[in-house]
């Protein structure tokens, strides 16, 4: 994990850092810059604190209640959608000519033409933290479901009710602390993406100024390729914002621990909190669920779309024009992005067992220094060290092949894959293992027959989340695949520049499909498998 | 410089045609033989599917032609390709490059030809060369006042064009003034794209060749003595017209794709785009409604021509050349110029085609939309390149960011 990125780093700080630093003091010179830094800090910040909360809210509103089930599985299969998409998903929707003023006008509103109204690329920043929100939603959700019935949710639930606690406080009290050890890693993975994020940022951001990552990427095609030097002095800013972002947090979370614990002390009951608070997370949950779920309709219909004006609430002839020019090329690059997310995954799993397997029988603890440098991909922008990295392959004649995509791709899916994976594999009962040895059974046994048959949930969705990462790639694609390599998603950028929403539709179609069709083998697999023993259906 | 002017006026001498001739012939077929069975990569922008459909078609020509494979890798900027092959070059990889072919021109030409990343001249070797109209249409070997010097080869002409919808424009203002007034008093219903993207930039320079006295100066690079007052109107002009734009200027749309889009949302009442079949193709697709016309500027709007270049170290410069050379063909030509598939301008002189290849021009429906050649008008040079780079940089600590 270490060697790519220290290259890669290497590879951006010495462009930096040429020409007597010609490029940090040109970044320093230009006037946007403490606005773009406020932009991307403010943003990343607000969008992470308050997915976080609605996570947290729906968990305490829900855990354990069929509306659980139900917002688990509305909420889920959403992790898929692809960053960029979900975006353009969502600036159809939101739009002054967008989806939701089509459905109102002119009937509602009497608006003939779209009103001139500034809710996309607005000044703060909003637009792109609704995005940001409403896509990091559902992953903060499926992992804290990983992470509950290992810290004996339920249990704790019902002993916290029979002294008195309302639902919200007793899972405030007894549960969030354990719960966000385990979610603390996902948490700044989905800090630092919201701080250096360039898909999104670029269709739901500022313009005038950008966030800094996405004035970076514009620096970086700046045709003259003067202003490669003070690209890579931004990099190297984007690194050190996204660490003070993380520390920003951290300090907020020794705050909100003290807060917590005082709180904790007077033990608050605070029953009336809970029909307010249901409230409230049913509404977020709805809202976000059908944000994106609306977006993506919408894609979709434009995928079919014959002319379709304003006001119009729907097209007005649909044809298939789109998908039968689209469907050769469709096909080459779906196959070409699911056996890259194939490859990536099962190396990932295997990695990631090999590893917690090894913790386990050898009891070594995971030292928090090995586990920063296991997250140290998610946590440094992209941006920062694929540059240098590139610079590094092209000798070698490493680039431009699917293995080396695939090997880029692991860097990114292995983390992801042990975040999901770790928690519920070193929570698995141990006293299980002791009762099989007890039993006669070998350490490879133990693991073969006992410990991955009850982890079949948690590994499938491992999987899964492995798959969608994969899915998502777009700068490893783009620059250790020479551009050769051509995937759904790099595919849809390339198109988000022409702002085609006809194809851009059909390519968000199978974006999110492929990844879907993952997350539903990882919530129907176990469930078949185990069909006879309950508690071992994973998820729940 | 000088002295390949001279060898290219030699070889026109009628003494050498022969010669010449004889030669060019005997090296094309062993360019053709090479490029037998290559793969060439061809690292185009990818934005727009109908560009992307015509060059599959090349490659299935190319394939069944020269047996040549084409590969089209699909760029969002085409920066990404002079990036990779200037990551090349760093490398000191000077042979077996990536990219067989880039879809350029002005400042990535600039900026590659400076830094000694392509190779050429090799035009003169194209045998369909002769038939590129150099002196009717100077942007051919002209790329932002930079002589092409024979390093890239022209596929199409561009022209900025206007365009409205008659349901809601009746009379379309027609001057780089009116378009203020009518801005004005129409506010919220124009934009143009957030420079320094390109077409945002050539509105820029368009605006620039109204409101200057004397507008041959862009021509040449900028002087830095007078530089502020030649472009003072420009900032003047832009001043009034900011606060009557779409978003109060607050935003701006990213490219011309996106302006197109604002314009068929029903956003913005006029648009602009560099190529005069845009709107007629985007109608014949169904993304616009057939309402949509185009008009130009009185006094003629900039234009200019796109160009394909081999990079140094192409690791199939053979290939390359023989797609370079299929782009020239009257066949392809004729295609990129129909409306149901480009609407792109041809580079070609009509005049010195065949009878059989002028008929292909002549059977084609231009669209409902599309002014006929002697309506687009005067086209405007390209200014030097140094007033695109200094009139975005400028733009940009002046209005992008926010007041």
């Amino acid at each position: 994990m270490v060697l790519p990125i220290m290259a890669g780093l290497a590879g951006t700080v010495i462009p930096a850092f040429s020409n007597g630093a010609a490029g940090v003091s040109k970044l320093l010179e230009w006037q946007g810059l403490s606005k773009a830094v406020a932009l991307s800090v403010g943003t990343g910040l607000a969008s992470t604190g308050l997915a976080l909360i609605l996570t947290i809210l729906i968990l305490a509103a829900f855990a354990g209640t069929p509306t659980f089930s139900r917002i688990r599985r509305g909420l889920a299969p959403l992790l898929s959608v692809p960053h960029a998409a979900a975006a353009l998903g969502l600036a159809f929707l939101i739009a002054p000519s967008g989806w939701i003023a089509r459905l109102l006008s002119p009937e509602l509103t009497g608006w003939q033409t779209p009103p001139d109204l500034l809710i996309l690329n607005d000044p703060w920043g909003l637009a792109l933290t609704l995005g940001l929100v409403a896509k990091e939603l559902p992953f903060l959700l499926l992992m804290s479901l990983t992470a509950l019935p290992h810290i004996d949710a339920d249990r704790r639930l019902t002993t916290a009710a029979t002294l008195g606690y309302g639902r919200i406080s007793a899972f405030i009290f007894t549960l969030l602390p354990d719960l966000y050890r385990q979610l603390r890693l996902p948490t700044y993975a989905v800090l630092a993406y919201g701080v250096t994020t360039v898909d999104m940022a670029m269709i739901l951001g500022p313009t005038l100024p950008p966030t800094l990552a996405t004035q970076i990427t514009l620096w970086m095609g700046e045709a003259s390729l003067a202003m490669r030097d003070t690209a890579a002095a931004g990099a190297l800013l984007q690194l050190t914002l996204a660490l003070l972002a993380i520390t920003i947090w951290r300090v907020m979370e020794i705050l909100l621990k003290r807060l917590l614990v005082h709180t904790a002390q007077s033990a608050p009951r605070l029953p009336h909190l809970d029909a307010p608070a249901a409230l409230l997370a049913r509404g977020a949950a709805a809202v976000v669920t059908a944000m994106l779920m609306f977006g993506l309709a919408g894609l979709a219909l434009w995928s079919f779309a014959g002319l379709w004006q304003f006001p119009d609430a729907l097209p007005e002839s649909f044809t298939f024009r789109t998908w039968a020019s689209a469907a050769p090329a469709l096909a080459e690059t779906s196959a070409a992005t699911l056996l890259i997310a194939v490859t990536a995954t099962l190396v990932a799993l295997a990695l990631c067992l090999g590893c917690l397997q090894a913790e386990a029988t050898l009891h070594l603890a995971p030292t928090s220094r090995a586990t920063i440098l296991l997250y140290l991909p998610l946590l440094v922008p992209q941006i920062a060290f694929l540059p240098g990295l590139q610079m590094l392959a092209l000798p070698l004649g490493l680039d431009g092949s699917l293995g080396a995509v695939a090997a880029i791709h692991l860097v990114f899916v292995l983390p992801y894959v042990f975040l999901s994976l770790s928690g519920p594999f070193r929570a698995w009962d141990a006293r299980i293992a002791t009762a099989g040895a007890t039993l006669g059974a070998s350490d490879a046994r133990i693991f073969w027959r006992l410990r991955l048959p009850m982890l079949s949930g948690p590994l499938a969705t491992a999987a899964a989340v492995g798959m969608a990462v994969s899915i998502g790639q777009y700068l490893p694609t783009l620059m250790i695949g020479g551009g050769r390599i051509e995937t759904l998603t790099t595919e849809a950028v390339a198109l988000s520049s022409g702002g085609n929403r006809r194809l851009i539709g059909a390519y968000a179609v199978l974006q999110l499909l492929l990844p879907a069709l993952a997350f539903f083998a990882a919530l129907t697999l176990p469930m078949a498998l185990w069909r006879d023993r309950l508690l071992m259906r994973g998820l729940e | 410089m000088h002295r390949r002017t001279a060898l290219r006026l030699l070889a026109t001498l009628p003494a050498f045609a022969g010669f010449s001739t004889k030669a060019l012939a005997a090296e094309w077929d062993s360019i053709l033989s090479e490029a037998k069975g290559q793969t060439v990569y061809w690292h185009a922008w990818g934005g727009d599917p109908k560009i992307n459909d015509f060059i599959t078609w090349i490659g299935e020509k190319a394939e069944e032609r020269y047996g040549v494979t084409l590969e089209h890798v699909k760029l969002a900027a085409t920066s990404d390709a002079v990036a990779r092959v200037l990551a090349e070059q760093q490398a000191g990889q000077t042979e077996g490059g990536a990219v067989d072919l880039i879809w350029i021109n002005g400042e990535n030409f600039a900026a590659m030809k400076s830094q000694g990343l392509l190779y050429g001249p090799f035009t003169d070797t194209l045998p369909n060369w002769p038939l590129v109209d150099v002196l009717g249409k100077p942007a051919t070997v002209t790329d932002f006042t930079l002589p092409t010097d024979g390093f890239e080869s022209p596929w199409a002409m561009a022209q900025l064009v206007f365009e409205y919808d008659t349901e809601r424009l009746k009379e379309p203002p027609q001057s780089i003034d009116s378009i203020l007034q009518w801005a004005m008093s129409n506010p919220g219903r124009f934009t143009y794209p957030q420079p320094p993207d390109y077409l945002g930039t050539t509105f820029l320079k368009q605006v620039l060749y109204g409101v200057m006295p004397d507008p041959s100066v862009l021509q040449s690079p900028i002087d830095d003595a007078s530089y502020e007052a030649l472009v003072a109107p420009l900032w003047a002009y832009l001043d009034r017209l900011h606060p009557a734009l779409w978003r109060a200027a607050k935003a701006f749309p990213q490219n011309e794709p996106a302006l197109g889009q604002l314009l068929a949302d029903g956003e913005i009442d006029i648009s602009f785009a560099f190529n005069p079949g845009r709107a007629s193709a985007e109608i014949a697709a169904g993304n616009l409604p057939d309402t949509i016309r185009t008009f130009v500027l009185d006094g003629g709007t900039i234009g200019n021509a796109s160009f394909v270049a081999i990079p140094f170290n192409a690791a199939h410069r053979a290939g390359a050349i023989v797609i370079a050379n299929l782009i020239l063909d009257p066949e392809v030509q004729a295609r990129a110029q129909d409306p149901a598939v480009l609407g792109f301008q041809t580079v070609l002189d009509l005049q010195s085609l065949t009878p059989e290849d002028r008929a292909r021009f002549d059977a084609l429906e231009l669209g409902v939309a599309t002014l006929s050649p002697a309506d687009l008008g005067p086209v405007l040079l390209e200014p030097h390149a140094s007033w695109m780079t200094r009139i975005a940089q400028d733009w940009s600590s002046r209005y992008g960011v926010a007041q």
